[in-house]
């Protein structure tokens, strides 16, 4: 287990050098100066500018300027950004967080409506059901989710009134900003209104999670299928079958937790899927996330938010990668022994 | 394996039920506070809290009618002058001396961060005049000092002195009878702040706090404002004249058109700004479009310092070039009128005899030649990022200016920026052409002339157009020196004939302004110039909610 967790840092530290790396190049490819793109500081006045200058070491070699910037991004100074002047590590700080609760209750509707239709289909391979599932999934995977998102709000939004079209929470409830988990702040929240505040959270959440999760779910649909089917047809479970188990006590004892093992694997790689498709819909569900701050700053050309939001999300997505790198290992034994950084 | 099913159905469906039941509960005490609130849907975020500092619409939304008072204000349809914080005045018969006598019951707001030891008084008049007037004033500087409405017209030279007679009386020594003065006092900028508060700043040496953590002594008061996404206003209890009825006022900033839509029609909005699909409100029948001929004008406009625009010929040409009558339907859907100059129909200085502006692309393509541009040239035009009453969708608008233009050889790039962003750089000066507007703060015709032409309003930010000419200016001087109606009508006149003429900028339309509502909302909101005021605004079943707040308490 040693080896693996060295082996994993290993690679995360030179992932985040690629990708530091890259993000340091785009502040040269972006149109204008290059030290303006890297702070963000456009209203600096030139003796500020000299200070930025040499903090960002711009007269001496590539490489030294790469090492600034990375003792900088170590600091947590991302710069500033140029259409609102404030620091983006602060902004990413209150943003990220409203992505990562939307992005885990997706993930959540994902799973546990995803995996259970996939046993089902693996169930009853080659029936009725399977197909019915299986054409479901296909139709989920290829409706493209800024629609999907504009007719959710039509419907129940709009037409029926179930669920509010926008934002976190109703504007009327005060909820202080802790930890930028909605729902940890109102918990913890003195609000006379916390039990409402709480539903009305709830509400707004589901739309836009549901939208998210319809592709991974479709995904994890397939993969929940094909991974009983392959744990069906192993020799332990017909041996299990010889041994006069029921049915139901071979699925739920033996073929389920086998079969989940090689789905986790994969809940890591959907995430980076799930935090792309969240970022439209951020967009559309005008959810105060960082995906949404992010398209946001590509419109006004706020190349120091682009680069550094960039920075930060792939950042995230490979922290996320790791970790589920981890819990796979943790549960299934013969992982651990991966020769390959995969 | 059949009851086994059913049994899971069955706390399936238990469960289910006893969710929609707690939901139910949940809805219901939702409404008991949302019928004491009203959440307004916002088009923009505001720049600043204090409106002396801005001539930006959506700024003076936010702020100036919600947390502030004038001296005087304007009342009923005919917009006669009535006493607000002054409960009279008195001008002499050489209107040199304007005399205030103020209201001794006015508290200011108490807030999170200010607690008030004393009612208003003669100080705070002459601390919130003074401040704009006097560079060398403590707080003249906080916040970048620039007053630009107060600059545009010129206050400071009209102002020799505010002199403090007693407590509660203040007189203003002007340096000539300016017929226009007590409209711009009871416009939404010549608000009132708190000389207390101020001193409490600077003690604490946070003297900037006094634009950005409002204290007046208006209908509403700052709870809470996060940038880019709402403005938490609370009511003021102690307010001079009657409370508002309804307890919490939100602005949710809501840039997007649609998202703005969106929320109106899912009922998360009780109003909203400048609505677009009029005809799907108008056929809900819940749901009520509001409009109000508005004081107004829409313009394109050209940065007369930058090539090729210092050429008149040019922007003669471009006036030549456009078809504003395609321009009205397509982007006012028709809803407006056509703007042959500043002034609209209903201001008593309109002029029925400024001729229509030409469509004639051959006039325009020769002008071109003549000027020096035979082959056209690339420009750009920047237009606004959000609806405004006066432009609802700039955008488009500069689209088809650019199929316009292209007929005369003319390229143009369509930029835009962020609102806040937009107009900062306008006040810089970095465009070439631009498609803005203006709104009126008060009936005065002058409110059009000389903060968007005048020379002062060059430096001010406010005329972006950096046109400057004197005889136009003389001119503008000339009808605000008289009291007589005729001859500043001829005035007016003469100085629309110039722009004319001249061409800074080509006046495309004089537009309504639309608003849309839930009609559990009563009270009027919208007035046909300056900002919006909720203080009239109740919620239908607001009865049952103030007995509920009794119970509820504060919290």
């Amino acid at each position: 287990m040693l080896i693996f967790t060295f082996r994993r840092l290993n690679l995360f530290i030179f992932t985040m050098l690629l990708l530091t790396l890259l993000s340091f190049s785009l502040s040269f490819l972006f149109p204008g100066d290059a030290i303006i793109n890297i702070s963000g500081a456009i209203n600096a006045t030139p003796s500020q500018l000299i200070e930025i200058q040499n903090a960002y070491k711009t007269d001496s070699n590539i490489f030294w300027q790469y090492i600034a910037y990375l003792s900088h991004i170590a600091n947590g100074d991302l710069g500033l950004s140029m259409a609102s002047q404030s620091k983006i590590s602060t902004e990413v700080l209150n943003l990220l967080p409203a992505t990562i609760e939307l992005s885990l209750v997706a993930l959540f509707i994902a799973m546990f409506i995803g995996i259970p239709l996939g046993f089902i289909a693996a169930i009853k391979h080659n029936k009725t059901a399977d197909n019915v599932i299986l054409s479901i999934s296909m139709l989920g995977y290829s409706i493209p989710v800024f629609w999907l998102g504009l007719l959710a709000i039509l419907t129940f939004s709009i037409s029926l009134g179930w669920f509010p079209s926008a934002g976190q929470i109703s504007l009327l409830f005060e909820i202080e900003l802790v930890t930028g988990i909605q729902f940890i702040d109102i918990l913890i929240s003195d609000s006379p209104y916390k039990w409402q505040a709480f539903a009305d959270a709830s509400a707004h959440v589901i739309l836009p999670a549901s939208v998210i999760a319809v592709a991974p779910a479709t995904i994890f649909i397939r993969l929940a299928r094909t991974s009983m089917i392959e744990v069906l047809e192993t020799s332990y479970i017909r041996a299990a079958s010889a041994k006069g188990l029921t049915f139901q006590q071979i699925i739920f004892r033996h073929a389920i937790r086998n079969a989940l093992i090689k789905i986790i694997r994969h809940v890591g790689l959907q995430f980076a899927n799930l935090v792309t498709i969240a970022m439209v819909t951020e967009v559309i569900f005008s959810w105060p996330g960082i995906g949404r701050w992010l398209i946001e700053s590509i419109y006004q050309r706020d190349y120091t938010a682009i680069q550094s939001g960039l920075l930060v999300l792939s950042c995230f997505i490979f922290v996320v990668h790791i970790l589920t790198d981890f819990i796979y290992a943790a549960l299934n034994p013969l992982a651990r022994g991966n020769k390959y950084g995969s | 394996m059949v009851t086994t099913l059913m049994n899971k159905f069955k706390c399936f469906f238990i469960l289910s039920l006893s969710v929609w039941s707690l939901w139910g509960c949940n809805n219901e005490s939702i409404t008991s506070l949302s019928e004491r609130s009203v959440i307004y849907c916002a088009e923009g975020s505001p720049e600043t809290f204090n409106p002396q500092l801005v001539t930006s619409g959506t700024t003076i939304d936010a702020t100036s009618n919600q947390l502030y008072n004038r001296l005087i204000t304007y009342q009923g349809k005919d917009n006669t002058l009535t006493p607000a914080l002054a409960k009279s005045w008195h001008v002499t018969r050489d209107g040199r001396k304007v005399t205030f006598y103020l209201r001794k019951d006015v508290p200011f707001h108490q807030t999170d961060y200010f607690t008030p030891t004393r009612l208003l008084n003669a100080d705070d008049v002459i601390f919130s005049f003074n401040r704009m007037l006097k560079p060398e004033h403590p707080f003249h500087l906080v916040s970048g000092g620039n007053y630009p409405f107060f600059q545009d017209i010129a206050l400071h030279l009209l102002v020799e002195e505010v002199e403090k007679i007693n407590d509660y009386t203040i007189r203003f020594h002007l340096t000539h009878s300016d017929s226009s003065f007590l409209a711009n006092l009871a416009t939404d900028f010549a608000i009132i702040l708190s000389a207390e508060y101020a001193q409490q700043l600077t003690q604490q040496k946070m003297k900037a706090s006094i634009d950005t953590h409002p204290v007046g002594t208006g209908p509403f008061k700052l709870k809470e404002y996060r940038v880019g996404s709402l403005i938490r206003f609370y009511r003021n209890d102690e307010y001079w004249q009657e409370p508002t009825k309804i307890e919490q006022l939100v602005f949710d900033i809501t840039p997007s058109n649609t998202g703005r839509l969106t929320k109106l029609l899912a009922k998360e909005c009780d109003i909203t700004a400048y609505p677009i699909a009029h005809e799907k409100i108008i056929q809900h029948n819940d749901l009520t479009l509001e409009a109000v001929t508005a004081l107004n004008v829409g313009y394109f406009g050209f940065n007369v310092n930058k090539p090729p625009f210092d050429n008149k010929l040019v922007r003669q040409a471009i006036s030549y070039a456009i078809n504003k009558k395609v321009l009205l339907e397509a982007v006012y859907q028709g809803k407006a009128e056509l703007a042959n100059s500043l002034l609209p129909n209903t201001s008593w200085a309109f002029d029925k005899s400024i001729p229509e502006q030409e469509f004639n692309p051959v006039l325009a393509k020769s002008l071109l030649e003549v000027a020096g541009f035979p082959q056209g040239f690339t420009m750009d035009l920047w237009a606004m990022p959000v609806q405004r009453p006066y432009n609802p969708n700039a955008i488009t608008m500069a689209k088809l200016i650019q199929t316009d233009l292209k007929n005369i050889g003319i390229k143009v790039k369509i930029v835009s920026y962020e609102w806040n962003t937009f107009l900062h750089r306008l006040k810089l000066g970095e465009h070439q052409s631009f498609l803005l507007g203006w709104s009126a703060d008060h009936p005065d015709p002058d409110n059009f002339f000389s903060p968007m032409l005048s020379c002062s309003a060059t430096h001010t930010g406010s005329n972006t157009t950096f046109w400057c000419n004197q005889e136009y200016d003389d001119i503008i001087q000339q009808a605000l020196q008289t009291t007589n109606i005729g001859l500043r009508k001829k005035y007016y006149s003469q100085a629309m004939n110039i722009i004319s003429k001249e061409v800074p900028l080509i006046p495309i339309a004089h537009s309504k302004r639309y608003q849309a509502r839930g009609n559990n909302v009563t009270g009027d909101v919208l007035a046909p110039f300056g900002g919006i005021s909720f203080y009239q605004v109740a919620k239908n079943n607001s009865l049952n909610a103030n007995n509920k707040t009794q119970n509820d308490g504060e919290n």
